[in-house]
């Protein structure tokens, strides 16, 4: 217990170990905002964070981008605060601030030095209903979000490969449309279509605030209580109805060529449950299935198969996200050496699975992960913004504070047969895209340069 | 709408008093000699640990450039008597986190470990440290994941514009090369290659380490002990230094994308010069890669030219420069650059107000303590800041320091950092309006 001040010593480090005991702290304020409290008192630091409960899936037809936008716009300034200037104030206080959009969510927040609290939370109530700013504000906005959208996107392959596999991924819902929007609509955002989607989605009956480090839980409570229970709610909210994907009879397939691929690889993304408040066993199980197939890039199955035993593969890889309202996505892939086809590394990737699924989980890896994500949750601990952030993004996208704090166990009460289970179910190739991203066949390079 | 009564919010500069972080540094030296610093921190059950080792990249021969880096990434793939499966599946057993990476002027060493696994893990990271294997099947495996890389790599605007601006500063120097070498080099990189890499990376002579967590001075003096048993006291010659000579001037290189990338700099500052720290105020104020900065506000907020522009002391081991980074769309490429170069004049001529300087200290004073807020974050700022030559009180006179700064000594720095007519521009893309 040392980097705080020095009278707090005793105090702090009692603290810590009630609150590592102690569940973390989550609760409804009158006007609708939920509160959790993360108690870590080893630095004199806390993390501030106001999420959003609405995301770029939230937005109105040709829209695209808007609730993006509106997260730069949200630093423009209030009804009382000049354009920048709670960055200005954030930075005059030795902070750090930033904001970020998702499909479910968008989030705003501050490190500060923990004295500086309030002052925070005075600042985020107050654009949570006064947001205020002019043409002279949006307009260049606009030019940054085109060239955020350039250097992000447009100028990495991979994330136009990425863009392109989602969009083929979702035939209706809009998590097929990207977060930062399609370029020819947000060049026709207005600062009023950032304004409208403020009034009908933001308010403290829409938001979780979210307090993690060097405080104590009943003054952080009694604060907020004062600072955000004043805001009033917004009788505009209302649940936005989301398209939802129908049953999906054809497997889709792609293939993005680009001059700037420098190493071709397959990437095949399935459609896949979520994890739901109160039953997160199957989403669980599809976590360990990921952490087995590609959780180690030495002793995970795909790995020690395709590049250890075949030697096909530079790399290969699987993925769950199962952190979302509507739709989760497991992902496998490979990227093969030279001279192995797509088509050959895909079909090499395909056995390998399916050896698995036939074969059952080894117990010796199955008991290394395990061990590893008993661990993982220590070393979790370290991390309070990786802490505030858990919450913040389960909350936001529907689960509980238990079903959080159940996580761990949840993965821990998976059996081996419950992985295999999980992976013949997601398996089914109707639910997914299959993308080949490649350098331009022989034959298209010679007609361009003809 | 329904909206909060309006706040007064006119007080909040004035709360920010600094705060004050006691900082408790332990020093550790262990009965072979070995140095460390230890900030101990009980109410977590684990203990990060970090090695720098000075060298780096810089210690390969321009025939084995890649060298180090391929070495590396290989201590991970095998040791002793174990196989790459074998080790990694002894991690995973442990629950440790071992990263191994290399870059220009360092090799370091990250390792997390559960208290109750001290020993082992200490082990275990020994034998890659002292007893890598380069097994033929592993180099061939990890030489093709770094090729593959050094293809993408030649393909993205970023490291075209980045390896560009380091060949036009430093030419025939290390620092004139990437870290991981050509591709050329690194196909031909044979396992004597590596293990003379290996040999010259890792000794007692240019080791700096820091650790934080679940341990006592004691109890940490034995584990290095444990973990440099057969490590060498001395390793290979650090090279010369590396003058800029990058010209004044622009260099335009042709890419298919839809933006410019541009890389621009000239000559820098020392880190062991008496006046580092002022420099490093000054380049917060005006590009230190945030909101709020005179980069930022001239060309983002004011005229929505790029998403983001930020500007760093490149100051190196071995050699120094001070360089920018930004992108734009390839019809703003002119604009952008015409930007730079008079933002550059200005502070030059005019340098900084007073109020830029109070806000500045006032942040940086502020932001120091948030540096320290984890065992993994501690850890590595020990051995970071025993690498760049701080003392031990540092932690607790950093602000001192900063706040002593004299308008005229931070505008006499930049006058003399700055300096548009010695400015040297990389732009990677299809810039439209420069020859």
């Amino acid at each position: 217990m040392f980097f705080r001040l020095t009278a707090f010593v005793v105090i702090g480090l009692l603290a810590l170990r009630a609150a590592s005991a102690e569940p973390v702290t989550h609760t409804t304020f009158e006007n609708g905002l939920e509160v959790v409290v993360i108690e870590d008192r080893r630095a004199p630091v806390v993390v501030h964070m106001v999420w959003y409960k609405v995301g770029a899936a939230d937005e109105p037809p040709l829209q695209s981008g808007i609730a993006h936008f509106l997260e730069h716009l949200m630093f423009k300034g209030t009804d009382t605060m000049e354009s920048g200037e709670f960055s200005r104030v954030v930075e005059a206080n030795g902070g750090r601030d930033n904001a970020f959009t998702s499909w479910d969510y968008t989030g705003y927040f501050q490190r500060v030095a923990s004295d500086r609290l309030e002052l925070m939370m005075q600042m985020e109530a107050d654009r949570m209903a006064n947001l205020s700013f002019t043409e002279d504000d949006w307009l260049p906005e606009r030019a940054v979000i085109l060239e955020e959208r350039g250097q992000v996107l447009e100028s990495r392959v991979g994330g136009q490969f990425n863009e392109s596999m989602m969009a083929a991924l979702y035939k209706s819902h809009p998590y097929g449309i990207p977060i930062i929007g399609w370029r020819h609509e947000m060049e026709t955002l207005t600062g009023q279509n950032a304004m409208d989607f403020y009034d009908q989605h933001y308010g403290p009956n829409n938001a979780i605030l979210v307090i993690a480090g060097d405080v104590d839980t009943g003054d952080a409570l009694e604060m907020a209580q004062q600072i955000y229970g004043p805001v009033l709610p917004n009788p505009a909210i209302a649940p936005v109805s989301r398209t939802m994907e129908p049953p999906h009879l054809a497997e889709r397939r792609l293939r993005f060529e680009d001059a700037r691929v420098g190493t071709p690889y397959v990437n095949r993304m399935y459609l896949a449950p979520v994890r739901r408040a109160g039953d997160q066993s199957q989403a669980a199980a599809l976590q360990m299935l990921a952490a087995l197939l590609g959780g180690s890039s030495t002793t995970s199955v795909l790995e020690r198969t395709l590049n250890f035993e075949q030697g096909i593969a530079l790399q290969a890889w699987a993925g769950y996200n199962g952190m979302a309202r509507d739709y989760g996505t497991f992902s496998l892939g490979i990227a093969p050496v030279e001279g192995v086809t797509l088509k050959d590394a895909e079909a090499a990737l395909d056995a390998a699975v399916a050896d698995f699924l036939e074969e059952g989980v080894d117990q010796a890896q199955f008991d290394r992960v395990r061990h590893q994500i008993r661990a993982s949750e220590i070393y979790a601990l370290d991390d309070m913004q990786g802490r505030a952030r858990q919450y913040g993004v389960g909350l936001s996208v529907g689960l509980g504070v238990d079903d959080i704090d159940g996580w761990v166990d949840a993965l821990d009460a998976v059996t081996r047969e419950d992985v295999i289970a999980a992976g013949q179910m997601l398996l089914d190739r109707r639910n997914s895209v299959t993308g080949y991203l490649t350098q331009p066949t022989a034959t298209s390079t010679s007609e361009v340069t003809q | 709408m329904t909206r909060l009564l309006a706040l007064t919010l006119g007080l909040f500069l004035a709360l920010a008093a600094p705060l004050r972080a006691e900082v408790s540094i332990t020093p550790v030296t262990s009965d072979s000699g070995l140095q460390a610093w230890l900030v101990e921190e009980r109410s977590i059950p684990f203990v990060a640990l970090e090695l720098i080792f000075a060298g780096g990249a810089t210690l390969d021969s321009d025939a084995t450039a890649g060298a180090t880096s391929l070495m590396t990434a290989l201590l991970s793939e095998g040791a002793g008597d174990m196989n790459a499966q074998e080790y990694a599946a002894r991690s995973e057993e442990l629950a440790a986190r071992i990263g191994f990476d290399a870059g220009r002027d360092t090799v370091s060493v990250s390792v997390r470990f559960l208290t109750e696994d001290a020993d082992d893990v200490i082990d275990h990271v020994r034998a890659a440290l002292t007893d890598p294997r380069f097994d033929a099947d592993a180099v061939e495996r990890v030489r093709g994941q770094m090729l593959s890389k050094l293809r993408r790599d030649a393909l993205d605007p970023n490291t075209l514009a980045s390896r560009a601006f380091a060949q036009a500063a430093y030419g025939g120097h290390p620092y004139g090369r990437g870290s991981d070498g050509a591709v050329e080099t690194v196909a031909a990189l044979d396992v004597d290659a590596l293990l003379a890499a290996h040999q010259g990376a890792f000794a007692r002579d240019r080791v700096f380490i820091g650790a934080a967590g679940d341990i006592d001075a004691d109890e940490l003096a034995r584990l290095i002990d444990r973990l440099f048993e057969g490590i060498p006291q001395q390793g290979a010659p650090i090279p010369e230094r590396a003058e800029f000579s990058a010209p004044a001037g622009l260099e335009v290189i042709p890419f298919d994308g839809p933006q410019s990338v541009i890389a621009f700099g000239h000559d820098g500052i020392a880190r062991d010069d008496p006046d580092f720290l002022t420099a490093y105020v000054v380049n917060e104020v005006f590009g230190g890669g945030r909101f709020g900065t005179r980069l930022m506000e001239s060309l983002r907020v004011q005229r929505g030219l790029t998403y983001g522009v930020g500007s760093f002391l490149a100051s190196g081991l071995l050699g120094e420069s001070y360089q920018g980074r930004m992108s734009t769309d390839n019809v703003n490429a002119a604009a952008a650059i015409d930007l730079l170069r008079e933002e550059w004049a200005g502070i030059a001529e005019s340098g900084i107000t007073e109020e830029d300087l109070s806000r500045i200290q006032t942040y940086l004073t502020g932001a120091y303590p948030l540096r320290f807020d984890g065992n993994a974050a501690i850890a590595s700022t020990m051995a970071s800041m025993q690498y760049q030559g701080f003392d031990i009180d540092y932690v607790n006179i950093r602000n001192d320091l900063i706040d002593a700064l004299t308008l005229d000594q931070v505008n006499a720095m930049a006058a003399r950092l700055y300096d548009a007519d010695a400015l040297h521009f990389v732009v990677v893309g299809q810039p439209e309006g420069l020859e």
